[in-house]
């Protein structure tokens, strides 16, 4: 049966619609069974998948810290995150005085449940897709608004002030980096015309990132603050606020914040190469399914390492700074490229490809030239405020400390950086 | 399509269910042995002093009110932006308007210092 090689996922839901139906099930309660095996087995898979995941990024980090990651139980220490699961499942929960119950049990399984939601629109291949919803970029974006409920549920449930500060952050951050978000994602919806995910990926014959790269490059860096990874991680600040969000939790519920982190991280990845890189497409992929799966996945892997390398290379922003970047820089400048997107691609020949791609491309480079012209001005104009201490050369000189003009640099007293 | 959404529906209750039943087996299993001290709030390693439920800055507030502004354009740009091939070059510019007058509040929030964090 050269079928099932060629799309095994499909041919076993045909096998499977087959089976149901041989045993004299009615037709709707067929599909129904279907439905809620199809979503267990999607949503177990996300999950057995965090596992892997965490070892990768394990390994990366190590490697990237000069470290070598776990090495030990099990062949290059692939065992280790197993390992480490069954002892979490055997920790004490210790809830403490004074918690509000509800939100700080639910919120852990919230912050799971709101990416494993965001599963259920992707297509995996042309013929592997939950539900071909005509509104899925709408409906990623309102179910990702779900996980930053889950936060604020931790912080305002611990009875705990960091945990609370954490949240307040959260929410500032995770509002803020919705806005730039949504709006470079109405670039991809105004090329194919459609919000489905699988119509936005059959209209990719040339990969949107090549037509919209600024708005690729926004939706890549507000999603990683919607994650609330480095350099974004100010939700939960070690060095500023103990832990964040999750100081009070322990055990399973404490691992879960972190499960559905870097389900979180891989699925941003999943989203950016369905939404920009063209998701299944490729040579032959829409008559065999299963490479189609095969592309996506080596699509997703490149940007999920790329994620991981700035995640442990880039030093954690300052909250003034972020919330600076998302409103004086990303807003705008998202505003900008859908503007002049718009007007260029309806005025180049809609038929002519080759010409609409490179009237784009163009574009793309002024708006980016003419941002960077706009920073610099800015800049020199008005100087971004540092928190630097003195400089070594000034520091060291302690014969004079007064002399070495006081007061020019008010910000310079240490107190003032935290 | 009513097919699609009852998946969605399913989805979100298993996806919600899943980790809810994996909560619940590791609450089993582990041990649970309270005592006063291990209970108390971690916080910082000492006492909480005072209520934790505090009032809070009125700056999360503005921000909240400029993500509004954004989003319910957003809500209003995404039909546009489906049916942007179908519609002629005025309704594009139409749109353009209405963005731009959009920019004009975010030039307004900017320079009333609203977007400046303290």
């Amino acid at each position: 049966m050269s079928g099932f090689w060629f799309d095994p996922i499909g041919f076993l839901i045909l096998w499977f619609n087959a089976l149901l139906k041989g045993w004299g099930i009615p037709g709707d309660l067929v599909l129904f069974i279907c439905y809620v095996v199809g979503a267990f087995i999607l949503a177990t898979c996300a999950l057995l998948l965090v596992v892997f995941l965490i070892w990768v990024e394990r390994k990366i980090g190590g490697r990237v810290q000069d470290r070598l990651g776990p090495n030990r139980v099990g062949p290059f220490g692939l065992i280790q995150p197993v390992a480490d699961m069954l002892k979490i499942f055997t920790k004490e929960f210790i809830t403490p005085d004074g918690v509000d119950k509800v939100t700080y049990n639910l919120a852990p399984i919230l912050s799971v449940g709101a990416v494993i939601m965001i599963w259920a629109v992707v297509p995996f291949a042309i013929s592997v897709y939950g539900a071909n919803l005509n509104v899925g970029i709408l409906y990623i974006v309102a179910v990702g608004g779900l996980g930053e409920l889950g936060i604020v549920m931790a912080g305002w449930g611990s009875n705990n002030k960091f945990a609370l500060l954490g949240a307040f952050r959260g929410v500032a951050q995770l509002l803020s980096y919705e806005v730039p978000m949504v709006l470079s994602l109405l670039i991809p919806v105004m090329f194919a015309g459609s919000m489905n995910l699988n119509e936005i990926v059959r209209a990719q014959t040339v990969p949107f990132v090549v037509m919209a790269p600024i708005a690729a490059l926004i939706f890549f860096i507000s999603s990683i603050a919607e994650n609330g990874r480095a350099p974004f991680d100010l939700l939960e600040a070690e060095s500023e606020i103990v832990a964040g969000f999750n100081i009070e939790y322990s055990g399973l519920k404490f691992g879960f914040f972190f499960v559905g982190d870097f389900l979180h991280a891989f699925t941003i990845a999943l989203l950016f190469s369905i939404v920009f890189l063209g998701g299944w497409l490729g040579p032959y992929s829409d008559q065999i399914p299963i490479l189609g799966f095969i592309y996506l996945m080596i699509k997703t892997s490149l940007i999920y390492f790329l994620g991981l390398l700035i995640r442990f290379s880039l030093p954690r922003l300052r909250i003034d700074q972020m919330m600076a970047f998302n409103w004086k820089l990303l807003v705008p400048l998202s505003l900008a490229t859908v503007v002049f997107t718009a007007i260029v691609d309806k005025l180049a020949p809609e038929d002519n490809l080759i010409v609409r791609v490179i009237a784009l491309v163009l574009v793309n480079l002024i708006i980016w030239l003419t941002m960077q012209e706009i920073i610099g001005r800015v800049f020199k104009a008005h100087p971004p405020r540092r928190l630097v201490m003195h400089r070594r050369s000034e520091s060291n000189d302690l014969e004079s400390p007064e002399e070495s003009d006081p007061g020019s640099v008010p910000s310079e007293n240490p107190a003032a950086s935290s | 399509m009513l097919n699609d959404w009852l998946y969605i529906g399913i989805f979100m209750l298993i996806s919600l269910f899943i980790p809810g039943i994996a909560i619940v087996i590791a609450g089993l299993l582990g041990p649970k042995k309270p005592a006063p001290i291990k209970n108390s709030a971690y916080e910082c390693g000492i006492e909480t002093v005072g209520e934790t439920w505090v009032q809070f800055k009125a700056q999360y507030y503005v921000y909240g009110l400029v993500f509004l502004v954004f989003d319910v354009e957003s809500i209003f740009l995404y039909p546009w932006a489906v049916a942007y091939k179908l519609v002629s070059i005025w309704a594009v510019l139409e749109a353009v308007l209405f963005i731009l007058i959009l920019v004009g509040g975010l030039g307004y929030a900017l320079r009333k210092g609203a977007l400046e964090w303290q």
